[in-house]
């Protein structure tokens, strides 16, 4: 079956630039409003708290009570605040779906309350003299040490953020996507609403329309609301990534029945370089499906783990494999995933695993452009790389990939770090 | 075949029950690239105690044995079905729920090869001693990873709080003791008596061509010889209308404290309209009572007793319910007594405005559009609807239906102290 074919228009407007994507999948709208910035210790939380405090409430709508009142008199619209890091960058983002009038009983128009609801959040924020309102920056303040602290209770995305802090010392990509807690504390309502500023006339904006919409229709709205200072894009500073001389072990002890084992590789290819597509067939080999060789050989043969996986920074260049494994199985475990890398750079994979593979990234990508959320993300790649990649390029390219390409990605990819959180009975 | 015509929606449902009792459902997706199809059991983890086909006694079966067989149904002789559906460029999955088991697979080609081999794998079980004990290492690592994840120890922890009896109060994949006694004997029993195709629902959404898709499964059950089925029998203990337990405290590795209220729930004998409109009634209290927009979580985020993690969200099947309120908090007693005197409130009569009840219903037609963007959630929540007797497509008429005394009646009836539990998850050694 042939994929519908995405247009993505686009506008530079003023201070952002409009993508909208016309479609009638769907029987909401969705409003996706993005900022990037490179990744900074200075800034991070401010950062991480700036959307909380600016989704909490409004100038117009001064307390969270009214704010969803009025969300939920709109057919239950609903505001999400995201973080992300995406390469060495910081990436906030404001996410508005809101039905489409066509479907309910009600005819009045929903879209253009939409774009209120978010100039309204994006433009006029509860300010009393030069800073946020007090009351909302001490709640959101209060949430976000407890977001931070909460990392440590989930311990698989607590070793995830672990093997990342440890292999990535010294480089922005270290720090966490809600900042640190001690910093929170230095946040006042005056300093947030100095750099709430500074975003609005720095970060490189993005907003994505998806939905049943007109080009014309979004873009006239838009241009009403939604107007800012011309900016160029910072650029994060490139960095030097030395080879280690010998792979970082690092062994972290907790009250844990299972142990964590992540082990970080570097892969030396970011979306946009010519052999990026290529590398996704390599981590579609090794470990990022169901018929892959870390689940094949970790869970099925051996019977170490119930998930053994690896996945893909796209532009950090960074390759993940994670896995829960009983904590004195370590060692085993460890060869057995040394030994499918080994396999991969010796060529042992065959011509079925490659097509295999092929034909899996294929559906999974045609599948993640089936969602409106999923679609942007595919887009935002070309904005945070700056290329101008299609998506139907990305699966042509992807499936000339040869065996020689996949041999010529297994040897720039480099073991980087190994961490496990393991049990007090370790070595037992 | 018959088709269903949803207006409002602009949606169109294809229905038709095979000779052999298989329900089976079509709704066409236009514009989309995947198709989604699910193959669903009625049958879960609940359903320990029951007749095994063919015999006259009941029996009681290891705890955890429905995800077993979950797990193993994707292993043949020749190999694995994960493989043969990455083959043809899908992918599988499999979950396992109270009530139900579902096996499924999406994909954007080659959907009539990837339906074929969905019915024919769920169709041909092949268990040996040898996979068995195999798969007892890989699951043992699946409980091991919930014994550490504090969020699914509290969620079982209050649900154990509030059963005493029913098989709910089980962990769904059972414990590393109960799963060493499962055997191939075992998974053929279970596996003969509650995968027949009159206890299953198919459902497929997706650009599909309904008339071709129909013809398919049509062809295929028409090869398969299915005895009909006796009704299954199925048994339950009684179960007291009061919560077990009041309070249960977890001490684990975290640091932050969590905290969740449950009322254990009444007319869990519904089925039909009847228990749409009682879930619902139950939501839209719920929603009132902890939403956003309410005074009630503006003063207990105000207190910072709560913060994003808060929830509430309320089960209900054949023979148990719940409703759940909660989240990570940094003093789990206030929170606790907050929720259970918000609660209370409730049962006042004029605690809730007409204006309020129109919001809330508004804010769930909202959020029933949003969730029918989704082909999963479509297959999923139309097939537990369907093995209720409840139809999908009457949410949003029956939401339009509920009164203020509905809502009213209803907090009456099941807020009490009796059927209050709570359960705590803190750090350890504090």
């Amino acid at each position: 079956m042939e994929m519908e074919t995405i247009k993505e228009k686009l506008t530079q407007m003023h201070g952002y630039k409009l993508h909208v994507i016309e479609t009638d999948k769907y029987k909401t709208n969705t409003l996706v409003w993005r900022m990037k910035a490179p990744l900074a210790k200075e800034d991070v939380t401010l950062r991480a708290l700036l959307p909380q405090v600016m989704q909490s409430s409004t100038a117009k709508y001064s307390t969270t009570t009214t704010l969803r009142s009025f969300m939920d008199d709109l057919y239950g619209a609903t505001l999400f605040v995201d973080l992300a890091k995406k390469g060495e960058y910081h990436i906030i983002s404001f996410l508005i779906e809101i039905a489409n009038e066509k479907f309910l009983s009600d005819p009045s128009p929903l879209l253009k309350k939409g774009f209120e609801l978010l100039a309204e959040i994006l433009t006029n924020p509860n300010v009393t003299e030069n800073g946020f309102d007090q009351e909302t920056l001490e709640k959101e303040k209060r949430t976000l040490k407890q977001r931070i602290q909460s990392v440590y209770d989930d311990k698989m995305r607590y070793s995830n953020v672990r093997l990342i802090e440890e292999m990535c010392k010294g480089e922005p990509y270290a720090l966490q996507v809600n900042g640190e807690a001690e910093d929170v504390e230095k946040i006042t309502a005056e300093n947030l609403y100095e750099y709430y500023k500074k975003a609005f006339s720095e970060d490189e904006m993005d907003l994505f329309v998806v939905g049943d919409v007109k080009e014309e229709e979004v873009k006239e709205i838009a241009s009403e609301l939604l107007q800012f200072e011309e900016r160029s894009p910072k650029i994060a500073p490139e960095h030097d990534i030395q080879k280690r001389s010998e792979v970082n072990e690092v062994k972290e002890e907790q009250d844990v029945k299972q142990g964590k084992l992540n082990i970080g590789y570097r892969t030396n290819i970011v979306y946009g370089d010519p052999d990026y597509f290529a590398l996704q067939v390599f981590n579609g080999i090794f470990g990022g499906f169901s018929h892959s060789k870390l689940f094949i050989n970790v869970r099925e043969k051996a019977s170490l783990a119930y998930y053994a996986a690896s996945r893909l920074e796209s532009h950090k260049g960074l390759m993940m494999v994670m896995s829960g494994i009983d904590i004195k199985n370590f060692d085993q475990a460890v060869r057995i995933i040394n030994e499918q890398m080994e396999a991969m750079k010796k060529g042992e994979f065959t011509d079925e695993e490659l097509l295999q593979t092929k034909a899996v990234i294929r559906n999974q990508i045609l599948e993640t452009l089936d969602t409106s959320r999923g679609l942007l993300e595919i887009l935002y790649h070309n904005v945070v790389a700056g290329t101008k990649i299609k998506i139907d390029e990305w699966l042509t390219e992807m499936e000339k990939t040869t065996r020689d390409e996949i041999l010529k990605i297994a040897g720039k990819i480099d073991l980087d770090t190994i961490y496990f959180l393991t049990g007090s009975e370790a070595g037992e | 075949m018959e088709q269903i015509t949803f207006d409002q929606l602009k949606e169109e449902l294809f229905h038709e029950k095979m000779a052999n009792g298989l329900e089976v459902y079509i709704l066409p997706k236009k514009g989309f690239n995947k198709t989604y199809a699910t193959f669903t059991t009625k049958y879960g983890s609940v359903d320990n105690t029951f007749v095994p086909f063919g015999k006259s006694e009941f029996v009681k079966v290891p705890d955890g044995i429905a995800h077993f067989l979950e797990h193993k149904l994707f292993e043949k002789e020749d190999g694995d079905v994960f493989q043969q559906f990455s083959k043809q460029g899908a992918s599988a999955n499999a979950f396992t729920s109270f009530t139900r088991t579902a096996y499924l697979f999406s994909s954007t080609a080659d959907v009539e090869k990837n339906l074929e081999t969905l019915i024919d794998f769920v169709q041909s079980p092949y268990f040996s001693e040898k996979t068995v004990e195999k798969e007892k290492g890989i699951i043992g690592q699946e409980i091991t990873m919930y014994d550490d994840n504090p969020d699914w120890r509290l969620y079982f922890g209050l649900i154990q709080n509030l059963y005493q009896n029913h098989p709910v109060r089980i962990d769904i994949a059972g414990t590393i003791e109960s799963i060493s006694h499962i055997t191939k004997d075992w998974l053929y029993e279970c596996y003969n008596t509650f995968y027949h195709p009159s206890n299953m629902l198919l459902f497929i959404v997706g650009p599909v061509d309904p008339e071709k898709i129909m013809n398919q499964v049509r062809e295929n059950q028409a090869k398969k010889d299915y005895k009909d089925m006796p009704e299954i029998k199925r048994k339950f203990d009684e179960e007291p209308a009061n919560a077990a337990e009041k309070k249960q405290v977890l001490q684990m590795n975290v640091q932050t404290s969590k905290c969740l209220v449950g009322i254990k729930a009444l007319h869990v004998d519904q089925s039909g309209p009847e228990m749409l409109k009682n879930e619902l009634t139950m939501n839209l209290m719920l929603d009132l009572l902890f939403g956003k927009s309410s005074n009630h979580y503006y003063e207990l985020y105000n207190d910072g007793l709560v913060d994003d993690s808060f929830s509430f969200d309320y089960t209900q099947e054949q023979g148990f319910g719940f409703a759940m309120v909660g989240g990570d908090t940094t003093n789990p007693d206030e929170l606790a007594e907050r929720i259970e005197k918000i609660l209370l409130s409730a049962k006042t009569k004029g605690s809730f405005t007409e204006e309020q009840l129109d919001r809330a219903k508004k804010k769930k037609i909202g959020a029933f559009l949003r969730a029918v963007n989704s082909p999963e959630y479509i297959a999923n929540q139309f097939t537990r609807y369907a093995f209720n007797d409840m139809d999908l497509f009457d949410v949003v008429p029956t939401l339009e239906g509920i009164s203020l005394s509905d809502v009213e009646s209803l907090a009456g009836e099941v807020i009490s102290e009796e059927r209050f539990s709570v359960c705590q998850v803190v750090p350890k050694n504090k």
